[in-house]
């Protein structure tokens, strides 16, 4: 019904490649996260999905039909911005009931879809505020609202939830995704915060500079990144890598533990020195380096923070090991290398 | 103890005392202060004075004659006239001004070549001092070499036999010299409303387009509502400004043909000072006052309610 699919979209402004040949299909009732760093075109990629921005070239199709050509408002789509576009001098009930009245839903109608959305929203308390009264957690909510009324075939997000602060980030985040799950609408959700998109993703689509790096499930970026920009984009702190003949070898902070703590035979060991320790609650931070050939770069540990390592210190030199399973392999581009596991 | 005190005293040193609010304050907003006072409240309180007085350039000594003055005026056909030409005067031009202003900023806003050269330029008319500007049009609304009847003749639309007396003709010259005033204020609507226009954040436009908004609707239902605060303050200032302004009027028809485009500040001065009638011309001044006053009362409070 309403699955969305781009086939090489390419986006220029000048000589600059905002968007490149990105494809990619988006399943019906599927929530997609655009993940990227700031300025790497995923904003750009949803704007031209919404019809604000047109591509260079390429083809945007929805529901099977290709909307090239066809304006914003008709192509079925709602879209939340990150600063939510409310309109200032319009009451909330105002605000939700706009783009009805923009399509001549009859008075009725609309008073009953405005009581629909907002008591799913639970903002129907709010309907007579102006904008300007509300909290930040409010106007996301009415900005959800009046993108809710339309009963979009999708749902396009632009980082609504990065004028929240971290704690109601927290608990918008699990409701926006209930609230998904409810609905059931196609959502195309677009941030730089890798926990938003780990969190609330079905698959995330890993976009930097202007390319799709990967896209799968969060699990499968998490586990198995496409190439070394995937690979530290995602986890904090981010995937170790370090030179080894030919490309690089990575490994998550949380597998590098020290030698005792690990059992079994299938491990590469690696003598760690400590050059600093941060202690964050449940988990402490070793950062140091590999003696030897890497001496240089900075390698991450994350460890329980009531472990059995309490003995190791800053300055300390430590026996640490990886299970081999748990190493990823880079080829001199940068590109995860399958089966190169024995190599070491 | 001791340094606490050291410190006080310290304050009250006189290097000390640009730092102090309570002297910095009156200090800076004085200026102001004498300014509104002597330019503005001397010689209003003056026009009274004149006003209930017999005072004349030909017999400048005081003696009291109550409203006699307003009587006077106020029964008086030209002073009528010129009231209801006042008010014509500057709603007209207000509206063509800020019509104009409103269109050539919505050209503005769009990208195309030349678009700083053509933002700086359309600041001239009002740069231009009103005197050349008005000599221009003066020589354009000419009986002979007018150069619109020109136009309009080449084009067939007039006949030569015919050709409109822009400065004889009572409506014609009243539409001339409201057009040349619009074109003077226009330049200042285009910057109030290119300023407003920049303030409407993207997201808002973005949202309308989405929710399914067309050209009318997201000008008239988003971006006016939005931007009404600012287009307020470019009305009080263009009505003050042309309630109280003579110049064009002067330097184009002098109030004629037969006072038909006469307005308040013309006919003052033209009975105040030109004929030495002081205390008649104080009266007409003073007439300007309460519309004034009642004007810019109303928009400021509306500016005050509708505050986003």
């Amino acid at each position: 019904m309403s699955e969305v699919a781009a086939r090489h979209i390419e986006k220029r402004f000048g000589d600059v490649r905002a968007v490149d040949d990105i494809s990619l299909s988006i399943r019906d009732g599927e929530f997609l996260v655009l993940l990227g760093p700031s300025g790497c075109g995923k904003t750009t990629f949803l704007r031209i999905l919404a019809g604000l921005e047109r591509q260079t070239s390429g083809d945007i199709l929805i529901g099977g039909e290709v909307v090239n050509d066809i304006p914003p408002r008709a192509r079925g789509v709602a879209m939340v911005f990150q600063s939510y576009g409310l309109y200032p001098h319009l009451t909330v009930a105002n605000n939700i009931a706009f783009p009805l009245r923009t399509q001549n839903t009859p008075r009725e109608e609309i008073g009953r879809k405005v009581a629909w959305a907002t008591q799913l929203l639970s903002i129907d308390h709010l309907l007579a505020r102006k904008p300007r009264q509300l909290s930040g957690g409010e106007r996301q909510r009415v900005a959800l609202a009046r993108a809710l009324v339309r009963e979009p075939t999708v749902f396009l997000l632009d980082e609504p939830l990065s004028n929240l602060d971290a704690k109601l980030r927290t608990s918008a985040r699990s409701e926006l995704k209930q609230f998904q799950q409810t609905v059931r609408t196609t959502t195309i959700y677009v941030t730089h915060d890798q926990i938003e998109a780990m969190g609330m993703g079905d698959r995330i689509a890993v976009i930097d500079r202007g390319r799709l790096r990967q896209l799968g499930t969060p699990a499968e970026i998490y586990d198995n990144p496409a190439d070394e920009f995937v690979a530290t984009f995602l986890g904090t702190p981010p995937m170790n890598l370090i030179e080894r003949d030919g490309g690089t070898l990575g490994f998550r902070p949380e597998h590098f533990l020290p030698r005792e703590m690990l059992n079994g035979s299938a491990l590469a060991e690696m003598p760690f020195r400590v050059e600093r320790m941060e202690y964050l609650g449940s988990e402490r931070v070793l950062y140091g380096s590999i003696e030897g050939r890497h001496a240089r770069r900075i390698v991450t540990a994350k460890l329980p923070a009531h472990a059995a390592s309490d003995g190791i210190r800053a300055g300390d030199h430590h026996a640490f090991a990886v299970r081999r399973s748990e190493l990823r392999y880079f080829d001199r581009e940068g590109k995860a290398a399958v089966g190169a596991g024995a190599a070491r | 103890m001791t340094t606490i005190t050291e410190v006080v005293r310290e304050n009250l040193r006189p290097r000390y005392l640009l730092d102090r609010t309570s002297f910095v304050g009156p200090l800076l907003v004085a200026p102001a202060v004498l300014y509104v006072v002597l330019l503005v409240g001397l010689p209003f309180l003056l026009a009274v004075y004149y006003a209930l007085s017999a005072y004349s350039i030909f017999d400048p000594s005081y003696r009291f004659v109550g409203l006699s003055n307003f009587h006077d005026v106020l029964a008086s056909d030209i002073f009528r006239r010129t009231l209801v030409n006042t008010f014509v005067f500057t709603i007209g031009s207000q509206i063509i001004g800020l019509l104009l202003g409103k269109i050539g900023a919505m050209l503005l806003m769009k990208e195309f070549p030349g678009r700083r050269i053509a933002r700086a330029l359309i600041v001239l008319p009002w740069a231009v001092p009103v005197s050349l500007a008005t000599l221009a049009w003066v020589w354009m609304f000419d009986s002979l070499y007018s150069v619109i009847n020109w136009t309009l003749v080449a084009l067939g639309l007039v006949d030569v036999a015919n050709q409109p007396q822009w400065l004889g003709q009572p409506d014609l010259a009243m539409a001339a010299v409201m057009t040349v005033h619009a074109w003077r204020l226009f330049p200042f609507g285009v910057i109030l409303f290119l300023a407003g226009f920049s303030s409407v954040p993207k997201d808002v436009l973005d949202a309308a387009t989405i929710d399914g908004a067309g050209f009318w609707r997201r000008n008239y239902q988003i971006i006016m509502p939005m931007i009404l605060p600012i287009v307020l303050i470019a009305v009080i200032f263009g009505t003050v400004f042309t309630f109280t302004d003579l110049s064009v009027v002067y330097l184009l028809t002098k109030g004629g043909p037969i006072n038909s485009t006469q307005v308040l500040g013309s006919l003052a001065f033209q009975v105040g000072i030109l004929s030495g009638d002081v205390s008649h011309g104080a009266v007409i001044c003073l007439f300007l006052f309460p519309f004034l006053l009642v004007a810019v009362t109303f928009m400021l409070r509306f500016l005050r309610r509708r505050e986003i």
